[in-house]
């Protein structure tokens, strides 16, 4: 069983336990636990069910690179699933649920899947679901769902109760990992002055030193740590955070840094995580290294576990897996596990070094304490369910035979030390194969390269490959002191500490245990964990053609999972060389991306979430607009109000009386997001002939018109009002979606192509709140207000004409009106100071009542201009729509020479009579066409589907005329004038509508001339 | 004419840092030749200010200038004076290629101050606020999380943002949320 | 994330602060031109594996368009200037020159 020790556990506080709950039972753990040090103190090995086969596990590691104990962690509007519990600090109060089990954790229906498992080999599910055909959508694909998936999703009707933070920060050097190696190179950077931050993912720091023992000038690593620490927190230049993980290495020296904040305090005030989004001049990677499974059969029953792990367990906290242990190792390190677990009083049974001679000096010191070593021995194969309960022995150069059985509840296994190259990797620093310590460490010559096309990138310490103290502590020396002058700091000598250890023999390979092991023992080997990956899943991809790293990969998810194959990876590759003849290297790896470990998506969002999720833009009556039932509308970024619905009427009935009264009485549009640009400039006229396809630099001072602007492609991109405001100047109004992306266009013209034309643009569309006075009343309510004031400027027909424009004073309210019509009702849209204009809308309200004004939205600018035959950016066009075909030739200037779109208008299929045409669309019942419906034509297309011959582009019941209308645009739709087309809908009804003339209301144009 | 109102009428959150919307500000927004005499000139006369080194603002007594590109300067002036100051500034300009507009009400101005103001804003600009890279004087145009801002430092420690009107809710929420008070990053 | 200079404001600027604006130094064909002449003005880029022309504004800045020599493979910036200009300047060539000696792109070297 696995228990808490009498002594030992450096890091936990005897004198405060934690209360905390697994799968509801209740647990005790002490101040300074992990989750996983608490479940082993009380005897829970198992933590989890494997994801594929549902096989019991239990922890293999001690840290970031564990991969079967997640959990389901906290509840409510905090439960997140796949935690990992070696990573997991205790709190009073935590509750951990285990995954991929049902109904329980010990009795499990899906574990049938281990004895299916010859039948579930790699590719299964490739291979089985692809016949028939058609049982795909409606058998397979349900019970894969319902299979697939680790752990529980949050219940999606609940919110995260907690909040995210991003912090942009700017340093010269900064140092991933607080081991010694790190510590130390953040030690050799700062002694130049150069800015430093150091971050470490866990709560300690000093990384394994501490636990596997050595000195450093004569200390012990501990007190060392103690030492250097305190120096660099007494130095301004220096920044030290632990619980805060370096996620991922990017571009241009970026580097994200993932910092927990409460999650070992939840429900704390404050942002439970932040993301560092850094700039580094430098990075060190003290990355540190992992150790690695031996592959063995049997090798995933719970109790096996890293040899490191173990003694962290028992060194860190106090606990100890097992009370009978067998070690398997290929090299000297794992005897520091055999000799911790000696002096804490567990058991170990038997040391089983794969190499013939056995290990060095600590292998002596192990046979000292009186505990068998047996060279060139090997796990056969490990049983016992749930629990470790027998380790057979054989020779390792054999195939499992001639086995001897010895009685343990524990196994440590090590087979070498893999570098975390991960964030030296991930923004493309390359690798070489390590032939003495059998792995990948970074290629100094070629680290990642930055905007200077030199390396930015320092791998110090074990993340570089020295795997012991002595060189370890010199390496990161030179890296500190390497990065900072890589970033433009004078060089400072900084003394490396020496580190002293037992010298140690050479590892030896060995990637499966025994090294012939047979068919049935490579079937019970696991390389992943966390999928369910085995060593005879490798083979089969191997010999089943899957050569490449990237398609074995893929083919049997190995290293796929959460832990992005951490313990698997160097295995599963040395697997997959061996059994297609070739060498690791030639092999190669995988790509390694960020992040690290998973992060959460709130630390990604930051603080873009709930009212600050993006930004809302309001005008300057928004507030009035929502008090008063608007139902909003996103445009872009605005919020507009679509209609203003009041409480006894349904939306439908609001903008139909909106319509009526508008048409029939005063109606006001808050226009105010509409974009205004002001252009002036010597050059502004010929600038706006160039911009728009009709000619603008012959509107008159006063005078207002209309405009079209196409892109070079020659599609249209905008449309709007240009008034001419003096000799000089011009002002563009521009769609509600448009101002910025106008705005940006005409700057990329004038700066990047006509860079010596004199013209400034400059946006004002927030500086003035615009309104829509529209209706037969319109003129009158002007005049009142104008009354009231004892004056103002003239808006009567003669003084100010349809499309001009005026400044002066609108009762007490500077302003500009422009007397167009968007609508076809007498109009005019009228600025004021965006400061006013909530107060100008009241005016307005106020002195309209008599006129039976009301407001109305943009569903009833909509419909109204629909109804007079008026096209909308977005609706008519799509981006593939050209002038010409929306029957608007008439803005195409045949004066000018050139404008944006006029040598594309030429091209072959621009000219093509062929183009669908917009037409009017008046349904024969009177009904509303489905938006976005296709008109159908005779016969079949190649995929055996009706002809499509036309669309609908606006499509709108009318109150004026109490029917149906659209627009469209429809194939030689202009010469079928008259004639009958089915729109077939999605609610199977058919809508057959007659071809007619767009503008279906006021033809004439009578009723704007008023 | 009827009182005129800022975005959000002096509204006020204390975190880690200060944070409270300015009221209204008078704000032109000019382009032209920077190098020019008479631009010089005109825009001493505008602001009592010198035209700013490049990413600098230029305070007076009543008023500033702030650079905003090679060729546009923000000028800033008394809010109830500001159509006055632009009449002269015309006139002053006139016979030069340039463009001045009145832009106070497209603006919503806020004051961050306090021992946070400077990370609250590291993070929602991607901009390096250490007191080494960010000092009183400097003013810099960039991202404030999803939308355009300035700002600049005064010898008080003070930021002045300026964003778009339209946005100044979300500019507003955006600062009070980064200047939560348990949310001190420790390292300014 | 990138992080390019701009040449107006001298702003070292990540990526979130700039907006993208494909090939540099295109010369416009408008009415006049031939069919071939206008659709490689619009269609035909390099898009070159190494040494390569972009355009960028500063649109969170400055607002100015500039231009940057860079490679695409490996991100390395040999340097920013104008965009109004018709050809790299001198002193950018140069640069490319000292780190990748036998670069070509269109009708430059």
């Amino acid at each position: 069983m696995s228990t808490r020790l009498a002594n030992q556990g450096r890091l936990i506080d005897r004198s405060k336990p934690i209360e905390f709950t697994f799968n509801g039972n209740r647990m005790t753990g002490y101040e300074g636990d992990t989750l996983a040090s608490a479940l082993l103190a009380n005897d829970q090995m198992m933590v989890g069910r494997s994801f594929k086969y549902h096989r019991p596990r239990g922890l293999v590691a001690s840290g970031a690179e564990e991969p079967n104990a997640l959990v389901g962690l906290g509840n409510g509007d905090r439960f997140e699933p796949n935690q990992r519990v070696t990573t997991t600090e205790l709190f009073a109060g935590l509750s951990a649920q285990s995954q991929n089990h049902w109904p329980s954790l010990e009795f499990d229906v899906g574990a049938i899947n281990t004895h299916l498992s010859r039948f579930l080999p790699a590719g299964f599910y490739y291979k089985m679901f692809m016949y028939p055909k058609a049982f795909w959508k409606h058998v397979y694909e349900p019970i894969i769902r319902h299979s697939a998936g680790l752990g529980k999703a949050p219940d999606k009707e609940l919110k995260d109760a907690d909040q995210y933070e991003h912090f942009y920060f700017f340093a010269d050097v900064v140092v991933v990992g607080g081991g010694v190696a790190g510590l130390q190179a953040a030690k050799a950077a700062a002694a130049t002055g150069a800015k430093v931050l150091l971050m470490e993912q866990t709560n300690t720091w000093g990384g394994r030193a501490p636990v596997d023992g050595g000195t450093i000038d004569g200390d012990t690593p501990e007190a060392w740590v103690e030492k250097t620490l305190a120096e660099l927190e007494a130095m301004d230049n220096v920044t030290l955070r632990s619980r805060c993980m370096g996620s991922g290495v990017y571009d241009h020296g970026y580097v994200l840094g993932y910092e927990r904040l409460t999650d070992h305090t939840p429900g704390a005030a404050g942002p439970r995580h932040r993301l560092w989004r850094i700039r580094a001049k430098q990075i060190v990677t003290a990355t540190g290294a992992i150790e690695r499974p031996l592959s063995f059969a049997g090798n995933d029953v719970p109790g096996v576990m890293l040899a490191g792990a173990m003694r962290d367990y028992v060194a860190n906290w106090g606990v100890t897996p097992g009370k009978r242990v067998v070690i398997a190792t290929n090299n000297d390190d794992a005897y520091r596990t055999a000799i911790t677990l000696h002096n804490a009083g567990v058991e170990v049974v038997r040391v089983l070094d794969a190499r013939a001679s056995g290990g060095g000096a600590l292998m002596e010191e192990v046979r000292q304490l009186g505990i068998r070593v047996d060279p060139g021995r090997a796990i056969a194969k490990v049983t016992g369910g749930k629990r470790v309960a027998k380790v057979a022995v054989c020779a390792q150069n054999g195939e499992g035979g001639a086995q001897e059985d010895v009685v343990a509840d524990a196994v440590a296994m090590s087979g070498g030390w893999s570098p975390v190259v991960h964030l030296w990797s991930h923004c493309g620093g390359k690798l070489i194969w390590d032939d003495a310590q059998a792995h990948f460490r970074p290629d100094a010559s070629r680290p990642p390269l930055g905007d200077d096309g030199a390396g930015f990138v320092v791998a110090a310490g074990s993340a570089n490959g020295t795997l012991d103290l002595e060189n370890t502590l010199t390496d990161a020396t030179a890296a500190g002191a390497a990065a900072a002058k890589a970033a433009g700091f004078a060089k400072k000598a900084v003394k490396a500490p020496v580190g002293s250890v037992q010298a140690e023999q050479p590892m030896a390979p060995v990637w499966l245990m025994p090294a012939k092991a047979d068919i049935k023992l490579r079937m019970k080997t696991w390389l992943d964990y966390q999928n369910d990956v085995k060593v005879s899943d490798v083979q089969l991809a191997a010999r089943e053609g899957y050569e490449s790293v990237e398609h074995t990969k893929r083919y049997t998810t190995l290293g796929m999972a959460t832990d992005q194959g951490k313990l698997s990876n160097i295995n599963g590759l040395a697997v997959l060389a061996d059994t297609l003849g070739s060498e690791i290297p030639q092999v190669g790896t995988t790509t390694f991306r960020p992040p690290y470990t998973p992060i959460s998506m709130g630390a990604i969002g930051g603080e873009a979430r709930g009212e600050i999720f993006q930004p809302i833009r309001k005008t300057p009556m928004h507030d009035w607009h929502d008090a008063n039932g608007a139902d909003w509308e996103p445009v872009g970024q605005w919020r507009r109000a679509y209609a203003f619905v009041r409480s006894s009427e349904s939306v439908e009935d609001a903008v139909a009386r909106e319509v009526k009264n508008t048409r029939e009485n005063l109606g006001l549009l808050d226009a105010s997001t509409l974009g205004k640009l002001v252009v002036k400039g010597p050059d502004a006229g010929k600038f706006l002939d160039m911009m728009y396809t009709n000619m603008m630099s012959n509107l008159k001072v006063g005078k207002c018109r209309y405009g079209l602007m196409c892109s070079e492609n020659g599609f249209l991109i905008d449309d709007g009002v240009v008034a001419r405001i003096d000799d000089d100047t011009w002002l563009c109004h521009t769609t509600t979606g448009g101002a910025e992306r106008i705005h940006g266009h005409m700057e990329e013209w004038l700066q990047t192509e006509w860079w010596d034309w004199k013209v400034y643009v400059a946006n004002v569309t927030e500086q003035l709140a615009q309104v829509a006075v529209v209706g037969p009343n319109a003129r009158k309510v002007l005049e009142k207000l104008n009354a009231q004031a004892g004056g103002g400027m003239d808006v009567s027909k003669e003084a100010l004409a349809f499309m001009e424009w005026k400044d002066g004073k609108i009762g007490e309210f500077d302003a500009r009106a422009y007397r167009i019509s968007f609508s076809g009702e007498l109009s005019y849209e009228i600025a004021v100071p965006a400061s006013q204009g909530m107060a100008f809308w009241q005016a307005l309200l106020e002195a309209g009542k008599e006129f039976g004004v009301m407001p109305y939205g943009t569903e009833c600018l909509h419909i109204m201009r629909a109804e007079k035959g008026f096209i909308m950016i977005g609706d008519e066009t799509d981006g593939t729509v050209i002038p010409q075909d929306l029957g608007l030739h008439w803005a195409l200037s045949k004066k000018k020479e050139d404008y944006l779109g006029k040598r594309a208008h030429l091209r072959s299929h621009m000219a093509d009579p062929d183009r669908w045409q917009l037409v009017g669309l008046e349904t024969v019942d009177g009904s509303v066409i489905p938006d976005g419906a296709y008109a159908v034509g005779e016969g079949l297309n190649a995929n055996g589907q009706r002809n499509v011959v036309g669309r609908v582009t606006s499509t709108y019941h009318s109150p004026t005329l109490n029917k149906g209308i659209a627009m469209g645009l429809v194939h030689n739709g202009q010469k079928r004038m008259g004639e009958v087309i089915e729109f077939p809908g999605t609610d199977d009804k058919t809508y057959k509508a007659k071809i007619v003339d767009q503008v279906f209301y006021d033809k004439e144009g009578e009723k704007q001339n008023v | 004419m009827s009182d005129p109102v800022s975005a959000l009428q002096g509204a006020q959150f204390s975190g880690i840092a200060s944070v409270e919307e300015g009221g209204l500000a008078g704000m032109i927004t000019l382009r032209g030749d920077l190098g020019s005499k008479v631009m010089q000139a005109a825009v001493k006369e505008a602001t009592g200010a010198d035209i700013p080194a490049t990413n600098q603002v230029s305070l007076s007594a009543d008023g500033g200038t702030a650079w905003m590109s090679p060729d546009e300067l923000l000028l800033m002036v008394s809010y109830t004076e500001v159509e006055e100051i632009l009449a002269a500034l015309n006139k002053s300009l006139a016979g030069e290629h340039a463009l001045a507009v009145n832009v106070s009400d497209a603006r919503a101005v806020f004051r961050v101050s306090g021992d946070g103001a400077r990370e609250t804003l590291a993070k929602i600009c991607p901009v390096d606020l250490s007191a080494e890279a960010f000092v009183p004087g400097q003013f810099r145009r960039t991202r404030m999380a999803q939308v355009a801002a300035a700002f600049w430092l005064d010898e008080s420690g003070a930021f002045t943002i300026v964003c778009f009107r339209s946005v100044a809710d979300y500019v507003f929420n955006l600062l009070s949320n980064a200047a939560h008070p348990q949310s001190a990053v420790g390292v300014y | 994330m990138l992080i390019l200079e701009c040449p107006y404001c001298g702003v070292k600027a990540e990526e979130t602060e700039l907006h993208a604006g494909g090939e540099a130094h295109l010369k416009r064909f408008g009415p006049g031109s031939s069919d071939s002449e206008f659709h490689d003005y619009l269609f035909m880029r390099e898009n070159p594996k190494g040494v390569h022309f972009d355009r960028w504004r500063h649109i969170n800045g400055c607002g100015k368009w500039f231009h940057a020599a860079r490679c695409t493979m490996t991100l390395e910036v040999f340097g920013t200037y104008s965009a109004q200009t018709f050809e790299p300047p001198q002193d950018i060539r140069d640069a490319i020159s000292a780190k990748r000696p036998d670069w070509t792109w269109r009708e430059f070297k």
